[in-house]
Protein backbone atom coordinates (compact mmCIF):
# COMPACT_ATOMS: atom_id res chain seq x y z
CA UNK A 1 0.00 0.00 0.00
CA UNK A 2 1.40 3.48 -0.35
CA UNK A 3 2.01 5.88 2.24
CA UNK A 4 -1.43 8.09 1.34
CA UNK A 5 -2.79 4.82 1.45
CA UNK A 6 -2.10 4.20 5.11
CA UNK A 7 -2.65 7.55 5.77
CA UNK A 8 -5.87 6.93 4.61
CA UNK A 9 -6.50 3.85 5.88
CA UNK A 10 -6.08 5.66 9.51
CA UNK A 11 -8.13 8.65 8.83
CA UNK A 12 -10.63 6.43 7.94
CA UNK A 13 -10.42 4.61 11.34
CA UNK A 14 -10.05 8.11 13.47
CA UNK A 15 -13.26 9.16 11.72
CA UNK A 16 -15.18 6.13 12.36
CA UNK A 17 -14.70 5.95 16.01
CA UNK A 18 -15.48 9.05 16.67
CA UNK A 19 -18.41 9.17 14.56
CA UNK A 20 -19.52 6.15 16.81
CA UNK A 21 -19.52 8.28 20.21
CA UNK A 22 -19.01 11.51 18.91
CA UNK A 23 -17.22 12.49 21.94
CA UNK A 24 -14.46 14.62 21.21
CA UNK A 25 -16.62 16.71 18.82
CA UNK A 26 -19.30 17.51 20.99
CA UNK A 27 -17.41 18.13 23.89
CA UNK A 28 -14.75 20.37 21.95
CA UNK A 29 -18.24 22.45 20.86
CA UNK A 30 -19.58 22.76 24.08
CA UNK A 31 -15.93 23.89 25.85
CA UNK A 32 -15.57 26.12 23.07
CA UNK A 33 -18.56 27.43 23.58
CA UNK A 34 -18.20 28.55 26.97
CA UNK A 35 -15.04 30.03 26.93
CA UNK A 36 -16.92 32.14 24.55
CA UNK A 37 -19.47 32.88 27.06
CA UNK A 38 -16.87 33.18 29.63
CA UNK A 39 -14.71 35.95 28.08
CA UNK A 40 -17.67 37.79 27.02
CA UNK A 41 -18.46 38.16 30.67
CA UNK A 42 -15.15 38.95 31.85
CA UNK A 43 -14.44 42.13 28.94
CA UNK A 44 -18.25 42.73 27.64
CA UNK A 45 -16.94 44.61 24.66
CA UNK A 46 -18.56 47.51 23.10
CA UNK A 47 -18.84 46.93 19.07
CA UNK A 48 -15.41 49.08 18.54
CA UNK A 49 -13.67 47.28 21.33
CA UNK A 50 -14.89 43.69 20.23
CA UNK A 51 -12.96 43.49 17.10
CA UNK A 52 -9.49 44.09 18.69
CA UNK A 53 -10.46 41.40 20.97
CA UNK A 54 -12.20 38.42 18.95
CA UNK A 55 -9.64 37.35 16.98
CA UNK A 56 -7.66 36.78 20.64
CA UNK A 57 -10.95 34.98 22.44
CA UNK A 58 -11.60 33.12 19.34
CA UNK A 59 -8.11 31.49 18.92
CA UNK A 60 -8.23 30.91 23.01
CA UNK A 61 -11.07 28.71 22.87
CA UNK A 62 -9.99 26.64 20.26
CA UNK A 63 -6.77 26.44 22.05
CA UNK A 64 -8.48 25.44 24.58
CA UNK A 65 -10.87 23.42 23.57
CA UNK A 66 -8.76 21.46 21.05
CA UNK A 67 -6.34 20.53 24.08
CA UNK A 68 -9.04 18.90 26.07
CA UNK A 69 -9.64 16.43 22.85
CA UNK A 70 -6.01 16.06 21.50
CA UNK A 71 -5.52 13.76 24.80
CA UNK A 72 -8.30 11.49 24.20
CA UNK A 73 -7.08 11.08 20.77
CA UNK A 74 -4.45 8.64 22.15
CA UNK A 75 -6.07 7.21 24.65
CA UNK A 76 -8.36 5.30 21.96
CA UNK A 77 -4.89 3.42 20.54
CA UNK A 78 -4.08 2.83 24.29
CA UNK A 79 -7.02 0.44 24.49
CA UNK A 80 -6.70 -3.35 23.79
CA UNK A 81 -2.99 -2.57 23.10
CA UNK A 82 -3.42 -1.03 19.61
CA UNK A 83 0.10 1.21 20.13
CA UNK A 84 1.81 -1.98 20.66
CA UNK A 85 0.61 -3.61 17.17
CA UNK A 86 0.96 -0.19 15.45
CA UNK A 87 4.89 -0.21 16.58
CA UNK A 88 4.93 -4.06 15.00
CA UNK A 89 3.06 -3.15 12.33
CA UNK A 90 5.69 -2.35 9.22
CA UNK A 91 3.37 0.83 8.32
CA UNK A 92 5.28 4.00 8.19
CA UNK A 93 4.43 5.58 11.68
CA UNK A 94 4.80 9.16 10.44
CA UNK A 95 0.98 7.71 8.46
CA UNK A 96 -0.10 6.81 11.28
CA UNK A 97 0.62 10.08 13.32
CA UNK A 98 -0.37 12.40 9.74
CA UNK A 99 -3.92 10.31 9.66
CA UNK A 100 -4.82 11.19 13.08
CA UNK A 101 -3.62 14.39 12.62
CA UNK A 102 -5.96 14.80 9.58
CA UNK A 103 -9.01 13.86 11.63
CA UNK A 104 -7.96 16.23 14.78
CA UNK A 105 -8.19 18.87 11.72
CA UNK A 106 -11.59 18.05 11.25
CA UNK A 107 -12.82 17.94 14.45
CA UNK A 108 -11.78 21.22 15.15
CA UNK A 109 -12.67 22.60 11.95
CA UNK A 110 -16.15 21.13 12.61
CA UNK A 111 -16.28 23.29 15.61
CA UNK A 112 -15.20 26.35 14.23
CA UNK A 113 -17.47 26.46 11.33
CA UNK A 114 -19.85 26.48 14.10
CA UNK A 115 -18.20 28.24 16.47
CA UNK A 116 -16.92 31.22 14.22
CA UNK A 117 -20.67 32.39 12.89
CA UNK A 118 -21.88 32.43 16.83
CA UNK A 119 -18.65 34.42 17.37
CA UNK A 120 -19.98 36.94 14.95
CA UNK A 121 -23.19 36.79 16.23
CA UNK A 122 -22.33 37.39 19.97
CA UNK A 123 -19.39 40.24 19.40
CA UNK A 124 -21.60 42.25 16.22
CA UNK A 125 -18.61 41.52 14.29
CA UNK A 126 -17.82 42.02 10.39
CA UNK A 127 -14.59 42.40 8.69
CA UNK A 128 -13.22 45.93 7.92
CA UNK A 129 -10.33 44.35 6.71
CA UNK A 130 -10.41 41.38 3.72
CA UNK A 131 -12.77 38.80 5.06
CA UNK A 132 -11.92 36.29 2.75
CA UNK A 133 -8.67 35.59 3.78
CA UNK A 134 -10.09 34.26 7.34
CA UNK A 135 -10.06 30.91 4.80
CA UNK A 136 -6.61 31.26 4.58
CA UNK A 137 -6.32 31.93 8.33
CA UNK A 138 -8.68 29.38 9.94
CA UNK A 139 -7.20 26.26 8.34
CA UNK A 140 -3.31 27.80 9.00
CA UNK A 141 -3.90 28.15 12.48
CA UNK A 142 -5.68 25.08 12.82
CA UNK A 143 -3.22 23.00 11.13
CA UNK A 144 -0.64 24.54 13.80
CA UNK A 145 -2.25 23.41 16.85
CA UNK A 146 -3.57 20.55 15.95
CA UNK A 147 -0.25 19.02 14.45
CA UNK A 148 2.03 20.19 17.31
CA UNK A 149 -0.85 19.20 19.75
CA UNK A 150 -0.90 15.74 18.23
CA UNK A 151 2.81 15.07 17.73
CA UNK A 152 2.92 16.34 22.15
CA UNK A 153 0.00 14.54 23.10
CA UNK A 154 1.50 11.18 21.82
CA UNK A 155 5.24 12.47 23.58
CA UNK A 156 2.91 12.39 26.46
CA UNK A 157 1.35 9.12 26.70
CA UNK A 158 3.37 7.05 28.75
CA UNK A 159 3.91 10.08 31.40
CA UNK A 160 2.37 10.08 34.63
CA UNK A 161 -0.19 13.74 34.86
CA UNK A 162 -0.31 12.92 30.85
CA UNK A 163 -3.48 16.00 30.41
CA UNK A 164 -1.31 18.13 32.93
CA UNK A 165 1.40 17.78 30.25
CA UNK A 166 -0.08 18.59 27.35
CA UNK A 167 -0.99 21.86 27.36
CA UNK A 168 2.51 22.66 29.59
CA UNK A 169 4.44 21.43 26.57
CA UNK A 170 2.24 22.32 23.69
CA UNK A 171 1.40 26.51 24.86
CA UNK A 172 5.35 27.73 24.75
CA UNK A 173 5.67 25.58 21.78
CA UNK A 174 3.08 27.31 19.84
CA UNK A 175 3.47 30.93 20.73
CA UNK A 176 4.70 32.10 17.70
CA UNK A 177 1.63 30.59 15.92
CA UNK A 178 -0.78 31.60 18.39
CA UNK A 179 0.70 35.03 17.94
CA UNK A 180 0.22 35.13 13.95
CA UNK A 181 -3.14 33.34 14.02
CA UNK A 182 -4.62 36.14 16.38
CA UNK A 183 -2.83 39.15 14.56
CA UNK A 184 -3.91 37.86 11.88
CA UNK A 185 -7.41 37.59 12.61
CA UNK A 186 -7.34 41.22 14.86
CA UNK A 187 -5.97 42.49 10.87
CA UNK A 188 -8.91 40.76 9.47
CA UNK A 189 -11.38 42.10 11.55
CA UNK A 190 -10.17 45.70 12.47
CA UNK A 191 -8.43 46.40 8.76
CA UNK A 192 -5.97 48.62 11.28
CA UNK A 193 -2.57 46.62 9.89
CA UNK A 194 -1.75 43.71 7.19
CA UNK A 195 -2.50 40.76 7.79
CA UNK A 196 0.38 39.27 5.41
CA UNK A 197 3.54 39.58 7.11
CA UNK A 198 1.43 37.03 10.26
CA UNK A 199 -0.04 34.63 7.10
CA UNK A 200 3.63 34.22 5.68
CA UNK A 201 4.43 33.59 9.84
CA UNK A 202 1.79 30.72 9.40
CA UNK A 203 2.92 28.78 6.58
CA UNK A 204 6.70 29.15 7.60
CA UNK A 205 5.64 27.71 11.11
CA UNK A 206 3.35 25.08 8.86
CA UNK A 207 6.10 24.26 7.14
CA UNK A 208 8.75 23.49 9.57
CA UNK A 209 6.96 21.62 12.08
CA UNK A 210 5.18 19.75 10.08
CA UNK A 211 8.20 18.75 9.08
CA UNK A 212 9.57 18.25 12.39
CA UNK A 213 7.20 16.14 13.44
CA UNK A 214 6.95 13.81 10.81
CA UNK A 215 10.49 12.86 10.66
CA UNK A 216 10.28 12.53 14.50
CA UNK A 217 7.02 10.68 15.18
CA UNK A 218 9.09 6.98 14.60
CA UNK A 219 11.65 8.29 17.19
CA UNK A 220 8.44 9.22 19.82
CA UNK A 221 6.79 5.36 19.43
CA UNK A 222 9.82 3.60 19.62
CA UNK A 223 10.77 5.51 22.59
CA UNK A 224 11.81 2.92 24.91
CA UNK B 1 32.87 -0.44 39.49
CA UNK B 2 35.14 2.91 38.20
CA UNK B 3 33.29 5.53 39.87
CA UNK B 4 34.26 9.20 38.23
CA UNK B 5 34.64 11.53 41.02
CA UNK B 6 32.95 14.48 41.40
CA UNK B 7 35.70 16.99 42.24
CA UNK B 8 38.74 16.03 40.68
CA UNK B 9 41.66 18.12 40.48
CA UNK B 10 40.83 19.91 37.44
CA UNK B 11 37.52 20.69 38.83
CA UNK B 12 38.95 22.19 41.77
CA UNK B 13 41.55 24.13 39.61
CA UNK B 14 38.65 25.40 37.60
CA UNK B 15 36.40 25.87 40.58
CA UNK B 16 39.20 28.17 42.28
CA UNK B 17 39.92 30.14 39.01
CA UNK B 18 36.26 30.52 38.33
CA UNK B 19 35.78 32.36 42.44
CA UNK B 20 39.09 33.96 41.22
CA UNK B 21 37.84 35.85 38.24
CA UNK B 22 34.47 36.59 39.92
CA UNK B 23 35.62 38.15 42.73
CA UNK B 24 37.88 40.28 40.01
CA UNK B 25 35.29 40.89 37.88
CA UNK B 26 32.76 42.23 40.68
CA UNK B 27 35.34 44.08 41.81
CA UNK B 28 35.87 46.14 38.44
CA UNK B 29 32.03 46.03 38.05
CA UNK B 30 30.96 47.28 40.84
CA UNK B 31 33.56 49.51 42.29
CA UNK B 32 36.61 50.22 40.04
CA UNK B 33 34.39 50.98 36.61
CA UNK B 34 33.27 54.69 35.89
CA UNK B 35 29.41 55.11 36.49
CA UNK B 36 27.27 55.08 34.06
CA UNK B 37 26.28 58.75 32.06
CA UNK B 38 22.34 58.78 32.43
CA UNK B 39 22.11 56.59 35.07
CA UNK B 40 24.68 56.36 37.44
CA UNK B 41 25.69 53.39 39.91
CA UNK B 42 22.25 51.99 38.93
CA UNK B 43 23.74 50.89 35.59
CA UNK B 44 26.25 48.72 37.54
CA UNK B 45 23.37 45.56 37.30
CA UNK B 46 24.14 45.37 33.80
CA UNK B 47 27.44 44.12 34.62
CA UNK B 48 25.51 41.28 36.27
CA UNK B 49 22.65 41.28 33.96
CA UNK B 50 23.92 41.10 30.26
CA UNK B 51 26.79 38.26 30.53
CA UNK B 52 23.90 36.00 32.31
CA UNK B 53 21.53 37.31 28.99
CA UNK B 54 24.21 36.08 26.58
CA UNK B 55 25.04 33.34 28.07
CA UNK B 56 21.72 32.18 28.70
CA UNK B 57 21.33 31.58 24.89
CA UNK B 58 24.42 30.02 24.01
CA UNK B 59 23.82 26.81 26.61
CA UNK B 60 20.42 26.08 24.56
CA UNK B 61 22.67 25.29 21.89
CA UNK B 62 24.82 23.33 24.34
CA UNK B 63 21.27 21.32 25.44
CA UNK B 64 20.29 20.81 20.96
CA UNK B 65 23.77 19.28 20.13
CA UNK B 66 23.83 16.78 23.14
CA UNK B 67 20.24 16.03 22.63
CA UNK B 68 21.11 15.40 18.69
CA UNK B 69 23.81 13.34 19.59
CA UNK B 70 21.45 11.37 22.23
CA UNK B 71 19.06 11.00 19.58
CA UNK B 72 22.45 9.89 17.00
CA UNK B 73 23.61 7.31 19.21
CA UNK B 74 20.51 6.03 21.10
CA UNK B 75 20.68 2.48 19.02
CA UNK B 76 24.05 2.67 17.90
CA UNK B 77 25.93 3.04 21.27
CA UNK B 78 23.69 3.64 24.38
CA UNK B 79 26.17 4.13 26.62
CA UNK B 80 27.72 6.88 25.18
CA UNK B 81 24.23 8.28 24.47
CA UNK B 82 23.72 8.25 28.99
CA UNK B 83 26.87 10.69 28.01
CA UNK B 84 25.59 13.00 25.75
CA UNK B 85 22.06 13.12 27.93
CA UNK B 86 23.54 14.08 30.90
CA UNK B 87 24.68 17.05 28.89
CA UNK B 88 21.98 18.05 27.63
CA UNK B 89 20.27 17.65 30.90
CA UNK B 90 22.99 19.89 32.75
CA UNK B 91 22.50 22.59 29.75
CA UNK B 92 18.70 22.71 30.47
CA UNK B 93 19.17 23.44 33.63
CA UNK B 94 21.70 25.88 33.38
CA UNK B 95 19.71 27.72 30.84
CA UNK B 96 16.82 28.00 33.38
CA UNK B 97 18.96 29.20 36.28
CA UNK B 98 20.46 31.91 33.89
CA UNK B 99 17.12 33.19 31.89
CA UNK B 100 15.62 33.29 35.10
CA UNK B 101 18.83 35.64 36.78
CA UNK B 102 18.09 37.37 33.55
CA UNK B 103 14.65 38.10 33.96
CA UNK B 104 14.88 39.11 37.39
CA UNK B 105 17.68 41.57 37.10
CA UNK B 106 16.17 42.97 34.05
CA UNK B 107 12.90 43.62 35.91
CA UNK B 108 14.96 45.27 38.46
CA UNK B 109 16.76 47.51 36.46
CA UNK B 110 13.82 48.16 34.46
CA UNK B 111 11.94 49.24 37.58
CA UNK B 112 14.72 51.95 38.09
CA UNK B 113 15.48 52.68 34.78
CA UNK B 114 11.59 52.80 33.15
CA UNK B 115 9.82 53.10 36.09
CA UNK B 116 7.93 49.47 34.83
CA UNK B 117 8.55 45.93 36.11
CA UNK B 118 7.55 44.10 32.98
CA UNK B 119 7.15 45.02 29.27
CA UNK B 120 5.90 43.34 25.93
CA UNK B 121 8.54 44.11 24.04
CA UNK B 122 10.62 41.76 21.26
CA UNK B 123 13.56 41.00 23.87
CA UNK B 124 11.78 40.44 26.96
CA UNK B 125 9.18 38.58 25.47
CA UNK B 126 11.75 36.53 23.36
CA UNK B 127 13.41 35.60 26.69
CA UNK B 128 10.86 34.68 28.84
CA UNK B 129 9.75 32.65 26.16
CA UNK B 130 12.91 30.65 25.67
CA UNK B 131 12.44 30.39 29.50
CA UNK B 132 9.11 28.88 29.32
CA UNK B 133 10.47 26.41 27.19
CA UNK B 134 13.30 25.07 28.74
CA UNK B 135 11.10 25.04 31.99
CA UNK B 136 8.36 22.67 29.83
CA UNK B 137 11.43 20.51 28.75
CA UNK B 138 12.57 20.25 32.47
CA UNK B 139 8.51 19.20 33.35
CA UNK B 140 8.77 16.76 30.63
CA UNK B 141 11.78 15.05 31.91
CA UNK B 142 9.97 15.44 35.39
CA UNK B 143 6.65 13.97 34.78
CA UNK B 144 8.27 11.02 32.11
CA UNK B 145 8.82 7.36 32.89
CA UNK B 146 11.79 6.37 33.49
CA UNK B 147 13.76 4.75 30.40
CA UNK B 148 11.46 7.12 27.77
CA UNK B 149 12.74 10.86 29.30
CA UNK B 150 15.76 10.62 27.52
CA UNK B 151 14.48 10.41 24.07
CA UNK B 152 11.22 12.29 24.34
CA UNK B 153 13.28 14.95 25.59
CA UNK B 154 15.75 15.23 23.17
CA UNK B 155 13.20 15.02 20.86
CA UNK B 156 11.24 18.30 22.88
CA UNK B 157 14.81 19.79 22.50
CA UNK B 158 14.63 19.65 18.91
CA UNK B 159 11.42 21.50 18.77
CA UNK B 160 12.71 24.01 20.76
CA UNK B 161 15.72 24.60 19.00
CA UNK B 162 13.61 24.97 15.80
CA UNK B 163 11.09 27.23 17.19
CA UNK B 164 13.79 29.82 19.20
CA UNK B 165 14.55 31.63 16.04
CA UNK B 166 10.56 31.30 15.30
CA UNK B 167 10.01 33.19 18.01
CA UNK B 168 12.68 35.46 18.28
CA UNK B 169 11.67 36.68 14.53
CA UNK B 170 7.95 36.27 15.00
CA UNK B 171 8.64 38.64 18.41
CA UNK B 172 10.59 41.16 16.96
CA UNK B 173 7.84 42.19 14.36
CA UNK B 174 5.49 42.38 16.90
CA UNK B 175 7.12 44.80 19.30
CA UNK B 176 9.63 46.71 19.68
CA UNK B 177 10.49 48.65 22.99
CA UNK B 178 14.03 47.48 24.40
CA UNK B 179 16.63 49.93 23.92
CA UNK B 180 18.19 49.66 20.73
CA UNK B 181 21.34 47.18 20.84
CA UNK B 182 24.17 48.74 22.52
CA UNK B 183 26.62 46.35 20.23
CA UNK B 184 26.32 47.12 16.32
CA UNK B 185 22.59 49.27 17.01
CA UNK B 186 23.75 51.89 15.34
CA UNK B 187 26.32 55.08 15.13
CA UNK B 188 25.89 56.00 18.24
CA UNK B 189 25.67 52.71 20.29
CA UNK B 190 28.55 50.75 21.76
CA UNK B 191 29.89 50.28 25.09
CA UNK B 192 32.56 53.63 26.65
CA UNK B 193 35.61 51.82 26.23
CA UNK B 194 36.03 52.50 29.60
CA UNK B 195 33.72 49.97 30.42
CA UNK B 196 34.50 47.61 28.11
CA UNK B 197 37.48 45.95 30.80
CA UNK B 198 34.85 45.37 33.54
CA UNK B 199 32.18 44.01 31.01
CA UNK B 200 34.60 41.38 29.13
CA UNK B 201 35.57 40.46 32.75
CA UNK B 202 32.08 39.37 34.20
CA UNK B 203 31.75 37.95 30.86
CA UNK B 204 34.48 35.70 31.31
CA UNK B 205 33.57 35.19 35.06
CA UNK B 206 30.08 34.07 34.45
CA UNK B 207 31.07 31.90 31.42
CA UNK B 208 33.52 29.89 33.12
CA UNK B 209 31.01 29.98 36.23
CA UNK B 210 28.14 28.56 33.88
CA UNK B 211 30.29 25.53 32.29
CA UNK B 212 31.37 24.79 35.80
CA UNK B 213 27.64 24.27 37.05
CA UNK B 214 27.43 22.32 33.96
CA UNK B 215 30.28 20.21 34.73
CA UNK B 216 28.91 19.63 38.50
CA UNK B 217 25.54 18.61 37.28
CA UNK B 218 27.05 16.33 34.45
CA UNK B 219 28.88 14.65 37.04
CA UNK B 220 25.74 14.30 39.42
CA UNK B 221 23.47 13.24 36.30
CA UNK B 222 26.40 10.64 35.40
CA UNK B 223 26.30 9.32 39.19
CA UNK B 224 22.74 8.93 39.24
CA UNK B 225 23.00 6.96 36.06
CA UNK B 226 25.81 4.70 37.05
CA UNK B 227 24.04 4.09 40.42
CA UNK B 228 20.88 3.12 38.08
CA UNK B 229 22.54 1.08 35.53
CA UNK B 230 23.95 -1.27 39.27
CA UNK B 231 20.55 -1.15 40.43
CA UNK B 232 19.56 -2.50 37.49
CA UNK B 233 22.37 -4.94 37.16
CA UNK B 234 21.62 -6.43 40.62
CA UNK B 235 18.01 -6.87 40.01
CA UNK B 236 18.92 -8.90 36.67
CA UNK B 237 21.80 -10.94 38.47
CA UNK B 238 18.55 -11.08 41.71
CA UNK B 239 16.42 -13.18 39.44
CA UNK B 240 18.73 -14.87 37.78
CA UNK B 241 19.72 -16.62 41.17
CA UNK B 242 16.47 -17.36 41.56
CA UNK B 243 15.27 -18.65 38.54
CA UNK B 244 17.93 -21.38 39.33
Amino acid sequence: MSYLGHVLVHLRKDLQLEWRSRDSVNGMLFFALLVVVVFSLAFDPTAAMSRQIAGGILWLALLFASTTALNQAWTREQRNRVLEAQRMAPAPPSALFLGKALSNLLFVAIVEVVLAPLFAVFYNLHAVGQGWLMAAVLPLGTWALVCNGTFFAALGLRTRNRELLLPLVLFPISIPALLGMMQATTAILTGAFEPGPWIRLLIGYNIAFTAACLLLFDTVLNAE
Amino acid sequence: MQRSRIFGPLGLVWFLLTLAVIVYATRLGLLLSPPEATMGNVARILYYHVPHSMLSLVFPYVNFGASLAYLYRRRRDPLKALTADAIAISAAEVTVVYGSICLVTGMLWGRVAWGIWWTWDARLTSMLLLWLLYVSYLMLRKLSSTGQAHTLAAVLSVFAAIDVPIVYMSIRWWRTQHPAPVFGGGPDSGLDPSMKPAFGWNVLAWALWGVFLLAMRYALERRKQQREQDAALQAIEASLEMAQ
